[in-house]
């Protein structure tokens, strides 16, 4: 990392889009503000039969698979040793930086009796066998390991006088020396938890239709995981280049749209192959909501393997589309498998409360403020000469 | 003191009692041993508890308990003599020294009267008073005679020199079958007969001999009672209705019940309300602890009877077996909605507009992101297009 030189953006902090980014934060705190004092009820449409609403699926499930983009380029960097993305890295960093915080903010607003959470800590309460407890330890350990490896950009932004009289300078060393753990462990815990999400689904049983249910599961979600934080890392890039004018990363996407294309290729053919074996391949064409939804996912997943692996690749705007519509097959098929293909029967329906959808959409709004606030003033992006790229002011 | 004192007392029926010939009832060591090995035989022990009785009978001293027994069944005792944890010869050989219990006291006749009168004034101030049976009133209570002497006199005369008083069965807590109606003896609980005195009541007919040795084991740890409830009824055993604990509550709470016996709500378990159990309305732990240490479910409801109400003064031997229930929760709805009626919230139009809101300014900001690229025009991509 030390090769790179990253520099802040600079520029204004409150722009128009900020503020109405900030008005939304706003209208979702005034509703988490309402869940802690009248409860769930007053603002969510959860039941007991659809204990798992929007904030786990949007903010949990998928928002750490949009926060996979450290994970996803970690791998290929540091395990695959391609130090040309290098520059990609500290940005994606970043993004699960906040991906995961705002997600863990969200499972503390979604548990009923939130104030018992510190129990998962305690070993003598720990139940080793349930899937969610591995979760549970595996994103808070992984959030813990996101905010020290991005801890460098902290300490480059501290003024040196300031550095040498606290002894930060030595912290700094040894956080680069060691650094190596932290990536491993940035690598590990992201395994061990996407493929985890994807188990949890397994006790469903008859509940989720058998075009999602399978015991590869695990396998299928830490591979659309992978994928969509390629995708994230080109989508974040694409509109950060658009909006603040830096020079375009066109090319190095062009080569890692391959790795994305392969793991999307293979994700296909196992859930295809699975499905065949299974014999439940049919199911898929009988024309029903279930059918339809899996094809639509199909379609989605098969859209950017096409651009990816042609020559359009190396067009900034078919990556963009193709990253969109990566990340959309992706969040398709996690909000199926979790919700939409979900029927636990007795009579149970569920959408959405406003309320609840504006309290998402909140965090969603906050995790991009800080992400624009941290870029502006924290040294993220990559940069190679001295000038300033930031927006005119 | 005096009062007792002056009681005619038949001391000189038995020898010296504090010798150790006096002790063994003047009978040489090999014929006590004999005797020990017999009792445990009868209590259908193995011979070696012959020696424990023996070791105990002339152990140090263990705090004197005299059971008095007046209109009753030996019910109690009997369920008592089924308990295993602990089993009644660790109570009576270990814990507690057992005076006087006119079923499993091994003189008989004057000789253990003598010996429970000794005992008394020995131990005055000291001994448990245990009463199981009510006590008849009627007539100057002739209806229920021990020794030539009225069992309410008695009672009053032990309850003076008694540290505690348990009144163990539904007969001496409150009343029990004798005082059902027309109640020819005028048979009282203890408490009503003993005014002014605490009386720790274990109603039950029988009642689970835990109940009653938990309390007796709390009162000789602790030196007090138990924590007891308006009816002087201990609250561990007491303090919850059957139906808040009964494995069949939530048949109660959906609305399946057996309408009579053998059917098929019968057969598939379902709650017994509507055949008269009244477990809604009454206190006992019969539920949590089941009977005999057989394992769970072994109690009158969890075998398909309804409860009568035996701890309950008002419901057992009082109300009809058929009678429902007075429900001291919340009654059951008369209807019941199905199970697949339809439950949970449907799309909203807030939310429908919510959700219609975000896809168009994603779609919007995407479509502006897109303009400038490839060296298109010039644009300003909003931040939205990051269609999280």
């Amino acid at each position: 990392m030390t090769a790179i030189t990253h520099r802040p953006l600079g520029g204004h902090i409150v722009t128009k889009p900020f503020l109405i980014l900030g008005v939304f934060v706003l209208i979702a705190a005034y509703f988490i503000l309402r869940r802690f004092l009248f409860g769930m009820g007053d603002v969510s449409n959860m039941s007991n039969g659809y204990p798992i609403g929007t904030w786990v699926v949007l903010d949990v499930v998928i928002g750490t698979a949009f926060g996979c983009g450290g994970f996803a380029m970690a791998l290929l960097i540091y395990i695959f040793n391609r130090k040309a993305y290098h520059p990609l890295m500290r940005p994606a960093l970043l993004g699960g930086v906040f991906g995961y915080t705002l997600a863990g903010l969200a499972v503390m607003i979604d548990l009923g009796r939130y104030w018992n959470a510190f129990n998962l800590l305690m070993p003598w309460y720990a139940q080793p066998n349930s899937v969610i407890f591995e979760v549970a330890l595996c994103v808070m350990a992984y959030i813990t390991v996101l905010w020290l490896e991005f801890w460098p950009a902290f300490l480059e932004r501290i003024p040196s006088e300031f550095k040498q009289r606290f002894g930060l300078d030595k912290l700094y060393v040894f956080l680069k020396r060691y650094m190596y753990v932290l990536v491993a462990l940035g690598v590990l815990l992201p395994t061990m938890h996407q493929s985890s999400l994807g188990s949890v689904l397994l006790i469903l049983g008859y509940k989720l239709s058998p075009l999602w249910n399978t015991t590869w599961l695990p396998l299928l979600y830490l591979i659309s995981a992978l994928a969509m934080g390629y995708g994230v890392v080109m989508l974040e890039a694409t509109l950060v280049n658009r909006a603040f004018k830096t020079p375009s990363e066109a090319a190095l996407f062009a080569r890692l749209a391959r790795v994305a294309a392969g793991l999307l290729v293979g994700f296909l053919l196992l859930r295809w192959g699975d499905l065949t074996y299974r014999g439940h391949l049919g199911l898929a064409f009988v024309g029903d909501w279930d059918g339809n939804l899996f094809l639509i996912e199909t379609v989605l997943f098969l859209a950017p393997i096409f651009v990816l692996l042609s020559r359009r690749r190396a067009s900034q705007r078919w990556q963009f589309l193709a990253a969109v519509c990566l990340l959309a097959a992706g969040s398709l098929y996690r909000l199926d498998s979790y919700l939409m293909a979900v029927q636990p029967g007795n009579g149970w329906t569920y959408f959405p409360s406003a309320p609840e959808l504006l309290i998402t959409i909140g965090v969603v709004c906050l995790e991009i403020m800080l992400y624009l606030l941290f870029i502006k003033t924290l040294p993220v992006l990559p940069g190679s000469t001295a000038e300033s790229h930031g927006r005119p002011s | 003191m005096d009062s007792f004192s002056n009681h005619d007392l038949e001391t000189h029926a038995v020898q010296d009692l504090d010798g150790y010939r006096g002790a063994l009832g003047g009978l040489t060591r090999r014929q006590f041993l004999k005797y020990c090995t017999g009792v445990a035989a009868t209590l259908g022990l193995s011979s070696l508890m012959g020696i424990r009785i023996a070791e105990a009978a002339t152990a140090a001293k263990r705090p004197p308990v005299i059971w008095l027994s007046a209109q009753e069944c030996t019910g109690c005792t009997e369920s008592l003599l089924r308990a295993y944890h602990p089993t009644l010869e660790t109570l009576i050989l270990d814990m507690i020294s057992l005076d006087y219990h006119e079923a499993l006291c091994s003189g008989a006749g004057h000789q253990a009267e003598a010996y429970k009168a000794k005992s008394m004034k020995e131990n005055w101030g000291k001994f448990v008073l245990v009463v199981d049976g009510s006590i008849p009133t009627k007539d100057g209570g002739i209806y229920c005679m021990v020794a030539g002497k009225p069992i309410l006199e008695a009672v009053k005369e032990a309850a003076e020199g008694a540290a505690a008083i348990i009144g163990i069965g539904s007969c001496a807590s409150w009343g029990g079958v004798p005082s059902s109606d027309p109640n020819p003896t005028h048979a009282k609980p203890v408490h009503e007969v003993l005014p002014g005195k605490t009386v720790i009541n274990i109603p039950g007919c029988p009642p689970n001999p835990y109940n009653f040795l938990s309390t007796v084991l709390y009162l000789l740890t602790f030196g007090k009672p138990p924590a007891l409830d308006a009816k002087n009824r201990p609250k561990f055993a007491y303090g919850r209705l059957i139906h808040e604990n009964c494995e069949r509550r939530p048949h109660f709470d959906a609305g399946r019940f057996a309408l009579e016996f053998g059917d098929y709500g019968h057969r598939q378990g379902f709650c017994l309300y509507k055949i008269g159990c009244k477990g809604p309305e009454t206190h006992a732990n019969c539920p949590t602890i089941g009977f005999g240490d057989v394992g769970e479910g072994n109690w009158p409801v969890g075998i398909g009877h309804p409860c009568f109400g035996c701890t309950e003064q008002g419901v057992g031997f009082t109300k009809p077996l058929h009678a429902l229930a007075k429900v001291q929760t919340y009654t059951p709805p008369t209807a019941f909605p199905a199970v697949n009626a339809p439950k949970g919230e449907g799309v909203s139009p807030a939310a429908a507009a919510v959700v219609a809101g975000v896809a168009g300014l994603a779609v919007g900001a995407g479509a502006m992101a897109l303009r400038g690229m490839d060296g298109g025009a010039d644009s300003s991509a909003d931040q939205h297009g990051d269609d999280r």
